[in-house]
């Protein structure tokens, strides 16, 4: 039944690009929450009238943000072939996509968890300085705590631009669905390919999207 | 405890300087409850942030137990704040951690252990009030409940000194009462000393031993609540002590009380400190052939004792009236015939 509606669907390649797509969005989102943290902290710290206020390097990391989060992805892959290259010595599969997508995704997070510390009550930040708390002890256990359920949402709406980053990469052959649907499904005309690849791609970014939502809403003590 | 001197702060904004603290004066006795009253504006939470090292002045120092924090930073300042605690007008708590949880906050930062932390909350918790609400987030809890919390919170580390800043003002006046009882509880047992600004007269009288009335960045009044509710000089404090008197009764609603009351003698007594315990009122009653109403009265309750005014006729012969007002006279209570019928 199956066979003869999809004929050209082989189910082992596509359950292995499909653990590709998975492994590179579980990896790039990971790499992009540290980073992207990271990047976010410090244009918040460093912004006037808080903590580390530094003209310099706010604007330094602003550029580096704003910048790379503007490049149009498929543009920003093909930009880096050549760093791809220097890393990793090849620029095809799986690992090869990673650089991109991090550095596509993480200014895009950075941006988020800049909002979403900037929601936090000054007050609250107010109150640990008047405990005599150390800025490391307002970053571990004021900003991020407090922010938690936005960094939380944030990260779910990045993954799911993961993945749709992941299929793009799949067109200089990063494998995984993308490439798949690409290569096997557009190139050869094999409708069916395309169809069974794009309706895993939907079910992974709902399965993101629920326990992203859930973990958010549990996360929210407000 | 707290030495305030030629303490100012500027602030450098958009559109020029902008002086937000004056010159400032002040000095607060170990175990005082010190209110600092002013309008919106008028410097006050520039003043008691300047007290914990959150803001630097410009010039001048400021000296707690001791320590001088204006020129205090990094980790002196971080221990020095352990003991110079504050409360919020909106509380400041952390959302994402229960009541017990916040509590702790300053403990951990402190360093002390698990075990020590979990034994002091249980303390904390039942010094404010809050058995039971260990394991609420702040959501849960009421306007009244949070600030028990804040409260709790403060005096973690067993500070010195308490700042409160408009620690009451977006309470209900029941909550606001219940809070200030505690604050007053807290200043008796433990000795902590408080300053606590506000731009209600009422809290001021309820809870402090001496005020500072502010204005533009400026001390421009001081002095123990008592005498400043009696005899306030400047215009603002006038303004704000009839926040709490009414308007200072002028001559027409006087001569409206004398119309009212035609017969007898129409006397004002104005009662200072203790004077209003003994049963002065009793005694003319019993020792003298007079009938007394009372016409209108306003006595209220400070840390330093009551203050008031009572308006009283007296009606009788008139050779009984002449001795009971001597006998008021006599006893040291600022007396005043206003009418003689
Ligand atoms: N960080 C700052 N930068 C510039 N101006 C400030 C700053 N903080 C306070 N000010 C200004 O200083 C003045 C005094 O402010 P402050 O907050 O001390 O007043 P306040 O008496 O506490 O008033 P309120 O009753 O409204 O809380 C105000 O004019 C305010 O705009
Ligand atoms: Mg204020």
């Amino acid at each position: 039944m199956l066979e003869k509606l999809l004929p050209n669907v082989d189910w082992i390649n596509m359950w292995e690009a499909a653990l590709e797509t998975l492994y590179m969005t579980a990896l790039a989102t990971g790499f992009t929450f540290i980073i992207g943290l990271a990047l976010g902290i410090t244009l918040f710290l460093t912004s006037p009238r808080q903590l580390w206020a530094n003209k310099l390097v706010n604007w330094l990391t602003g550029a580096f943000v704003n910048i790379f989060r503007s490049i149009p992805f498929i543009i920003l892959i093909i930009l880096l072939i050549p760093f791809t290259k220097l890393l990793l010595g090849s620029i095809r599969g799986p690992d090869a996509a990673l650089p991109a997508l991090i550095i596509g995704a993480a200014p895009f997070y950075a941006r988020m968890v800049l909002i979403a510390l900037r929601e936090i009550d000054k007050g609250v930040i107010e109150a640990a300085r008047s405990m005599g708390a150390k800025t490391s002890t307002i970053i571990w256990k004021v900003l991020l705590p407090e922010s938690l359920p936005a960094l939380l949402s944030g990260l779910t709406v990045t993954a799911v631009a993961l993945v749709g980053y992941t299929a793009m990469a799949g067109i200089i052959g990063a494998g995984g669905l993308g490439t798949l649907a690409f290569q096997d499904g557009f190139q050869r005309s094999r409708e069916d390919v395309t169809l069974v690849a794009t309706i895993i791609i939907l079910i992974i970014v709902f399965i993101i999207q629920w326990v992203g939502d859930s973990i958010t809403s549990k996360a929210d003590k407000r | 405890m707290i030495q305030l001197q030629n303490l100012s702060k500027t602030f450098v904004t958009g559109n020029g300087k902008l002086v937000a603290v004056d010159d400032v004066n002040i000095t607060v006795d170990t175990g005082e409850i010190f209110g600092i009253i002013g309008y919106s504006g008028a410097g006050k939470s520039t003043l008691i942030r300047l007290l914990n090292g959150l803001e630097k002045p410009t010039s001048g120092s400021v000296t707690v137990n001791g320590q001088q924090i204006s020129s205090s930073s990094g980790q002196a300042l971080r221990s020095a704040r352990q003991k110079v605690s504050m409360i919020f007008q909106h509380f400041n708590l952390l959302w994402s951690r229960t009541v017990e949880d916040n509590i702790a906050f300053p403990l951990e930062i402190a360093g002390i252990s698990k075990s020590k932390r979990t034994e002091r909350v249980k303390e904390l918790i039942e010094l404010v009030g809050l058995k039971g609400k260990e394991k609420a987030y702040p959501s849960q809890l009421s306007g009244g409940q949070k600030q028990r919390v804040g409260i709790a919170r403060a005096l973690a580390n067993n500070p010195e000194v308490l700042l409160c800043d408009e620690a009451t003002s977006a309470l209900d006046p029941e909550t606001t009462d219940a809070i200030l009882e505690l604050l007053v509880d807290i200043n008796k047992r433990l000795g902590l000393t408080i300053v606590l600004i506000t731009h209600e007269m009422h809290v001021i009288r309820k809870i402090c031993h001496r005020v500072a009335v502010m204005e533009a960045g400026k001390v421009v009044e001081m002095g123990s609540v008592l005498d400043i509710f009696q005899k306030p000089q400047q215009d603002i404090t006038k303004r704000f002590v009839a926040q709490i008197n009414g308007p200072e009764e002028a001559n027409q609603t006087i001569a409206h009380l004398v119309e009212q009351y035609p017969s007898g003698k129409l006397v004002k007594l104005v009662f200072v400190g203790d004077r209003t315990e003994q049963p002065i009122l009793s005694r003319l009653i019993k020792q003298y052939q007079v009938e007394v109403n009372i016409v209108q009265g306003n006595i209220a309750q400070t840390q330093n004792g009551a203050y008031g005014t009572l308006y009283l006729q007296i009606e009788g012969e008139s050779l009984a009236i002449e001795k009971a007002i001597q006998y008021l006279h006599g006893q040291d209570v600022q007396t005043e015939v206003i009418s003689h019928a």
